[in-house]
């Protein structure tokens, strides 16, 4: 047992009495009570895990928190600067309707956030590169390429 | 919750959001911010954690079962098996839930050393964290006695089914069917088959058990429906009704895996009442395997036709898997048998006992198996009859339904093929098979039919207005992704002329008033109606307060004397004149109005049907036999659409099911010890975003108040229904090979 010094979501914890190969999606969901970050498969198949860790996406749930040390986690519930508003991807997948039973979305949406750091103007395929490993149920996926598109330009500053 | 509501609607406000408004889901900010709260995602300081022990055999007894070491790591509280569970009812009645089958016993966790199936579970470790049951878990000792058992359904001894169980339309044969067969000039004769699949919802089964102080227990699970739920575990463990409370706020998709309770919420309350402590129980992807499924189905359909086409008989025979304890039985031949005019069919169904969990519901149950295979053997008859798939399907259209020789309510599928292949550009199509090609690709354009069930059940809605304006309408129902929350919602606008954004929906509460499971695209029907039908109950309660009233402005006025309009209520021809609904409760001294009132189905002879017509392309890579769907129209006659938003949504969301059931989902059994191989997502293939292209959806309205008395029919399964099969179809176009059994993955493909 260990502590592990990290920023989440913008607020640094020291997170006691923890092993440090617990995932660190099961730190975030029962040791925080952050379940925005869920678990879909343990096993680094479905996304829907996704957090940041310094600005990269990872899949939590077979990341041990360990790799957190010292470093800074992004979930979905700080994404968002300030409390209750929305992202320019937030926004965008509320506008397109993208979640339906919403339980997929915080990985996918996590995921898009760092494809659009990385990548501002993603064209189809990229995006099918670098969002098909976050499953979607419910088959949003259409509607996450579009979405995607309208964040991208209004994050460009351009008319969605 | 309250903020983030209020901010998904502000881009909203102002807009009408009646009914055919394409709203954006009013739950949609909190999925978007991770503030939507699952099942296993409610806490408390004292909660403790269930792991699940399944069995390792396929079929026999439990011989001895050892939890000693278990028991003795520190945190563990208990290992619950079939030795030291509580007592459960006796009666096998008490244990039908909504959805299970007619005939057959119910599945009864712990309750003996009975080993029914692979994956069964029969232990519960219950420790103070999940980890330390996790770690527990593994230290559960077993011996086994084996028995013969038998997973393969090819191996099966299919019988008829004496009582039909869940959704069974009794297949019924007309005419002469094998005569008109022998005598036609044109035959196919075809074997389908159609391989298990796994549900597969991306949030895993879970029950969070709440014991009070006073003895009540408050419980989160992943269901359907709330009431069946609370039902049933009252009815299991001797719970009494009024102590016991169920909540599904969110569920995280289910497709008919949850219609019935699964053995994770018997568990949790198993172990609840045995502890007095509260308990949670999720189960891991692997574990979700070990219950309900699509079964395996093998069909064998022949069509005999004139030289133009024209059907003269359909002889049509398949067999799908049930369990060793219940009969689970499902419409596969009824599509078939409906949809196209033939004076001859024969139709048999059969089911057949493979040692697994007893299957379920899945998204379309029956129909997206039936439909699929039925419209693959259709294109077959257009090849060798030498028609044109979509010509071949309007030379046989059924003005009536075939299998129970009666009207429709409406059925706007001819509109549907012209609408469809016009989107399409289906008339450009080289009817050769292997003619279109680009680069090293084939391109194949295929397309079929959809059919699915209008269905509609009693549901009560309660409609409460406040002193302030605000509505709130709330019944049992559930919103496992279709935008329930919304449709609700918007249809209370409709009925009220409340702003959305001053409208709460509550569903997912077993003390809210009485509703169904939701399934069988019935729930936008009947929730609805009832909303409707409430609403309107209330609004009539406030004229009358406004009729009472001194001095009223609205003294004498009936309701088709008036508007209602952003919160008032006004005379039609004098707007001016009327009362906000605050001003009417501020003058009568009212707090609140409540009117509670059940939606009903209407009483008609006639057959309630949704329609599609789908048409798609694929490209293959000839050489490595990779096919990718590049092209989805789907044109749907559904009657009205509430929410064409929602409504497009749960369409290419049973057009991405019909993707996964046509190409990639199976799953695998080793017969020889009698389980399931592929029970992870990494070997259980779903359809992920590059296997997706942009969708079409088009909506052939339908005005049909006869289907149900707002209009709608239901969108939630139709999507899979034809979709399968158009993709067959467009691959035999590609490539010239037809296949018959799905998936149709590459290795059937690239061999000869
Ligand atoms: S839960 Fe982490 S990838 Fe599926
Ligand atoms: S929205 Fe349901 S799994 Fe993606």
């Amino acid at each position: 047992m260990s502590t592990i010094n990290t920023t989440i979501n913008g607020k640094s914890e020291a997170i006691q009495d923890v092993d440090p190969s617990t995932p660190l999606l099961w730190v975030l969901r029962d040791h925080l009570g952050l379940v925005g970050t869920k678990y879909g498969c343990g096993i680094a198949q479905c996304g829907a895990c996704t957090v940041h860790i310094d600005g990269s996406p990872v899949r939590s749930c077979s990341t041990p928190v360990s790799a957190a040390q010292g470093k800074s986690v992004t979930t979905i519930e700080g994404l968002a600067v300030n409390v209750g508003a929305l992202t320019a991807v937030q926004q965008a997948w509320v506008e397109h309707d993208v979640p339906q039973c919403g339980y997929c979305q915080a990985g996918q949406i996590m995921s898009a956030t760092a494809l659009l750091k990385a990548n501002p103007n993603p064209s189809d395929a990229d995006i099918d590169a670098a969002m098909s490993g976050n499953f979607c149920r419910c088959g949003t996926y259409p509607r996450i390429r579009a979405a995607i598109h309208s964040a991208a330009k209004a994050q460009r500053g351009e008319k969605a | 919750m309250k903020e983030m509501k209020s901010q998904t609607l502000q881009a909203q406000e102002g807009r009408n959001a009646g009914f055919g408004t394409a709203l954006s889901r009013v739950d949609g900010a909190a999925k978007v911010t991770g503030q939507a709260k699952y099942a296993a995602e409610f806490t408390r300081p004292d909660l403790l954690f269930g792991v699940v022990y399944t069995a390792r055999i396929a079929k026999g007894k439990i011989k001895r079962i050892d939890t000693s070491r278990a028991l003795a790591m520190d945190g563990v509280v208990d290992v619950l098996t079939h030795e030291n569970s509580p007592r459960v009812t006796h009666f096998d009645l008490k244990l039908k839930d909504m959805s299970a089958p007619t005939v057959g016993h119910p599945f009864r966790a712990l309750d003996s050393d009975d080993i029914l199936y692979p994956g069964q579970p029969i232990a519960l470790v219950v420790a103070e964290t999940l980890e330390i049951a996790r770690a527990a878990a593994r230290l559960v000792d077993v011996d086994y006695e084996w028995q013969d058992f038998e997973t393969d359904l090819k191996r099966a001894t299919p019988f008829v089914p004496k009582v039909p169980g869940v959704g069974e339309r009794k297949p019924k044969s007309r005419g002469k069917a094998e005569a008109a067969f022998a005598s036609s000039p044109v035959q196919i004769t075809g074997d389908y088959h159609l391989m298990p699949e796994h549900h597969n919802p991306m949030e895993l089964f879970a029950s969070t058990v709440f014991c009070e102080d006073d003895g009540r227990l408050t419980i989160y699970d992943k269901t359907q429906g709330v009431k069946n739920s609370h039902c049933y575990i009252c009815n299991a463990m001797g719970f009494k009704r009024a102590k016991v409370r169920v909540l599904s706020p969110f569920v995280g998709g289910a497709f008919g895996s949850a219609l019935r309770p699964q053995y994770q919420l018997w568990l949790a309350a198993l172990a609840a009442k045995k502890l007095e402590r509260s308990v949670r129980v999720v189960m891991t992807r692997q574990e979700m395997f070990g219950h309900g499924y699509r079964p395996e189905c093998y069909n064998r359909i022949q069509l005999g036709a004139d030289d133009q086409g024209h059907l003269k008989a359909i002889i049509n025979s398949a067999v799908t898997g049930t369990s060793s304890y219940e009969n689970y039985t499902e419409s596969i031949v009824s599509w078939g048998g409906m949809l196209y005019q033939c004076d001859n069919a024969k139709l048999d169904y059969q089911i057949a006992r493979v040692d697994t969990a007893t299957p379920c519901n899945m998204r379309a149950p029956g129909g997206a198996t039936g439909t699929n295979m039925f419209e693959i053997a259709m294109d077959e008859l257009a090849y060798a009859s030498n028609v044109d798939p979509l010509e071949l399907r309007l030379r046989n259209y059924a003005e009536r339904h075939q299998l129970k020789d009666r009207d429709y309510t409406s059925k706007a599928l001819r509109d549907c093929y012209q609408r469809g292949a016009r989107k399409f550009g289906w008339e450009k199509r080289s009817p050769e098979p292997r003619s279109m090609r680009e680069g090293h690709e084939l391109i194949g354009w295929g397309m079929a039919t959809g059919v699915w069930d209008a269905m509609m059940a009693p549901t009560s809605v309660r409609a409460t207005l406040h002193a302030d304006g605000s509505l709130e309408v709330g019944t049992a129902t559930a919103d496992i992704g279709p935008g329930t929350y919304t449709m609700m919602t918007q249809i209370a606008s409709d009925a009220t002329g409340i702003p959305v954004e001053r409208i709460t929906a509550k569903l997912g509460d077993s003390d809210l008033p009485f509703a169904p499971v939701e399934g069988g695209s019935a729930t936008a029907a009947s929730a609805g109606t009832a909303v409707q039908k409430a609403c309107h109950a209330l609004m009539k309660q406030v004229l009358e307060q406004a009729n009472q009233l001194e001095n009223s402005p609205l003294s004498g006025a009936r309701m088709e004397d008036v508007d209602l309009v952003g919160g008032r209520i006004q005379l039609s021809e004098n707007p001016a004149q009327g009362m906000s609904f605050s001003e009417v409760f501020t003058a009568a001294g009212l707090d609140s109005l409540e009117a509670k009132k059940f939606g009903r189905p209407r009483m008609t002879r006639k057959a309630r049907n949704t329609h599609s017509a789908v048409f798609v392309e694929v490209r293959v890579d000839e050489e490595v036999g990779m096919a990718r769907v590049t092209r989805v129209v789907n044109a749907v006659a559904a009657g009205r659409i509430i929410n064409p938003k929602t409504a497009r949504s749960q369409i290419i969301g049973g057009v991405v099911f019909g993707i996964g059931m046509a190409l990639e989902e199976e799953s695998l059994a080793d017969h020889r010890i009698g389980r399931w191989m592929n029970h992870n997502l990494a070997e259980y293939h779903v359809p992920v975003n590059a296997d997706v292209p942009d969708i079409d959806v088009i909506f052939v309205e339908e005005e049909d108040h006869e289907a149900s008395p707002i209009g709608v029919k239901g969108v939630g399964e139709i999507g899979v229904c034809g979709t399968a099969a158009a993709i067959a179809n467009a691959l035999f176009h590609a490539t010239g090979k037809r296949l018959r059994d799905l998936p149709i993955t590459i290795d059937k493909l690239v061999t000869d």
